[in-house]
């Protein structure tokens, strides 16, 4: 068989795949990147061009900033938060104790329970008049009137930042477990001869090991945590005062409840620009973490 | 290995308990939560443990009373089945001879890298058009509208996970059976196939998964019982006026149920093909 023939039929056997993709992705990409320049609505006109007038808008306008920082706000402290807590239960679920397998069976449940179920569950945890948050802070008496945890500004997106940690940190720690089984047992032997103690030996051995699937991690959970959407439409819809939308939800609003089609396919294609210059550079740094583990 | 210490012992199940309680006590409190007649959880101090269990609203909320909740959620519950049902099965068949042809011919790998690239796009950049386009041919609140549009996550996704499974097939034992005198079509059908049946279900169940986990097309793309999934539905529940909390949490029960059973019994074959990339880099 000859090497022509052999790339041809694989093109015909992903055919039917690409032919999918570029309808369902390709083409509404290209569209969005054309409302983009227009001032199209939802329903009705068809718009017409007006450049670069809706970016320079919306960057200008005063939304923007403030939901580009709380995004970046929240997608850096989830992010964080879930690495940190990730790697130190996969340490713990490495160790030697009874209940060990049933523990680490139980770490798939919250990755298991739908977003919407979870962002549901937290709502009704910190429900301000009948939630068990309140209830329980008032009865050990550490709080002494029930808060209205999701209805204050000062505390919507932090509670949003643990609900959406107590889903995430699980998987990450499951795939820190499964890089700390594949370090060789003679090398961590091996630092136990050369006299290594537990932090060096966390810092030389096992962490090169860990670097490599952390980092894949740490990629795919910061690019869903910068379009994150879901569990805060779910917990506040972006409130009280705007202070949990993040840019999916102000892209839903513009393109969705102002109807204005136009604009909102601009801001989601800075959306989707950030997030792209966000994960080359990862990439670059992926690929140098591999490259030194190795 | 040094011996551990009683401090550390002590200092490891102090610790696993308390790892235990914070994964355990959100989830338990929902079952409560679903069992607790309503007059409980609207007491103040909180009753954490109902004096009589109560799973009528289990009843409730599967049975098929017209213009009753649980007609609404039965007919999401159906909806979610059909919509992630029929995006499984599409992608499921788009990935196969892709992943296979990516794996044999590495000179047309580039073309799956873009598609996985897709993963960086979110949604909303690509919402506006397929909103338009559905509108146009009639397919807004409609499950197979929905499940066209769900290919966008399913179809990469399952590729990626089938072109991995693939790999892990030695392509010796194809070119064995080509030497013995079988044609392609047939290794691919007797020894190829049959050897990727374990991935083709693995990543089936995943698809599945992440369909019935969806959210953001389906609250754009569906108005009413016609074609709303579970989550929307849920959504509602939980943004809406519903008095009882307790019928909020039960339909969370149930929609987390077959997720949570397959996470358990899949836990080893979910691990591996989440590390997979991690490990190639």
């Amino acid at each position: 068989m000859s090497g022509t023939w052999i790339t041809t039929r694989a093109w015909l056997l992903m055919l039917p795949l690409l032919i999918v993709m570029v309808a369902v992705i390709g083409w509404p990409l290209a569209d969005t990147v054309h409302l983009s320049f227009t001032d199209a609505k939802l329903v009705g006109t068809s718009g017409s061009y007006v450049g670069f007038d809706n970016y320079v808008r919306l960057v200008t306008g005063n939304a923007f900033g403030r939901t580009l920082y709380t995004t970046t706000f929240f997608a850096l402290v989830v992010v964080t938060t879930e690495m940190c807590l990730g790697v130190l239960a996969a340490l713990l679920l490495k160790q030697q104790f009874r209940g060990r397998t049933l523990l680490r069976a139980l770490m798939i449940l919250p990755w298991a329970l739908p977003t919407v179920v979870n962002a549901t569950l937290w709502r009704l945890i910190y429900n301000p008049e009948y939630g068990a948050l309140n209830a329980a802070l008032t009865q050990l008496g550490i709080l002494s009137d029930y808060r209205s945890w999701l209805g204050e500004p000062g505390t919507a997106l932090t509670a949003l930042i643990v609900a959406d940690c107590w889903k995430n940190f699980p998987l990450v720690a499951l795939i820190a477990l499964a890089a700390l089984q594949a370090v060789p047992r003679d090398v961590i032997a091996a630092s136990y001869v050369d006299g290594a103690n537990a932090f060096s030996r966390f810092r030389f051995v096992t962490l090169p090991y860990l670097a490599g699937p952390l980092m894949v991690a740490l990629v795919l959970r910061t690019i869903e945590a910068f379009k994150v959407f879901d569990i805060i439409w779910v917990m506040t819809r972006g409130g009280p005062a705007n202070s949990t939308r993040t840019m999916s939800i102000l892209v839903y609003q513009e393109a969705f409840s102002f109807q204005r089609a136009g604009s909102g396919a601009s801001l989601a294609l800075i959306v989707t620009l950030i997030i792209t210059v966000l994960a080359v550079a990862y990439g670059t740094a992926v690929r140098k973490v591999a490259g030194s583990a190795a | 290995m040094e011996r551990q210490s009683p401090l550390f012992r002590l200092f490891l199940h102090v610790a696993a308990l308390l790892l235990a309680a914070i994964i355990l006590a959100p989830l338990l409190w929902l079952f409560v939560m679903s069992i607790s007649p309503a007059a409980d959880l609207a007491a103040k101090p909180l009753r954490w443990w109902p004096e009589t269990m109560d799973f009528s609203r289990y009843a409730a909320l599967l049975s098929s009373v017209e213009n009753s909740a649980g007609a609404a959620f039965t007919a999401s519950l159906r909806n979610s089945l059909m919509v992630a049902g029929m995006a499984t099965i599409a992608a499921v068949s788009l990935a196969v001879p892709a992943g296979w042809a990516v794996s044999r011919t590495p000179s047309v790998g580039w073309s799956l890298s873009l598609v996985i690239g897709t993963y960086m796009l979110p949604p909303v950049a690509l919402a506006v058009p397929l909103y338009m386009a559905l509108a146009k041919f009639g397919l807004l609140n409609n499950v197979f509208g929905l499940a066209l549009v769900y290919l966008t996550i399913l179809a990469p996704f399952t590729t990626w996970l089938m072109k991995s499974g693939f790999d892990g097939i030695p392509r010796e034992i194809e070119q064995a059976a080509v030497i013995d005198g079988a044609s392609l079509w047939q290794t691919l059908r007797i020894i190829t196939l049959p050897l990727a049946m374990p991935v083709v279900a693995t990543s089936a169940l995943f698809a599945f998964l992440l369909g019935w986990d969806e959210f953001f097309y389906a609250l754009l793309f569906t108005s009413d019982q016609r074609a709303k999934t579970l989550t929307v539905a849920i959504a509602d529940l939980a943004g809406g006026r519903v008095s009882d909390y307790g019928l909020i949490a039960t339909a969370g029960v149930l929609a987390a149920l077959p997720p949570v059973l397959v996470g358990l019994v899949m836990q080893r074959a979910l691990i591996s093909g989440l590390t997979a990339g991690g490990v190639k880099g």
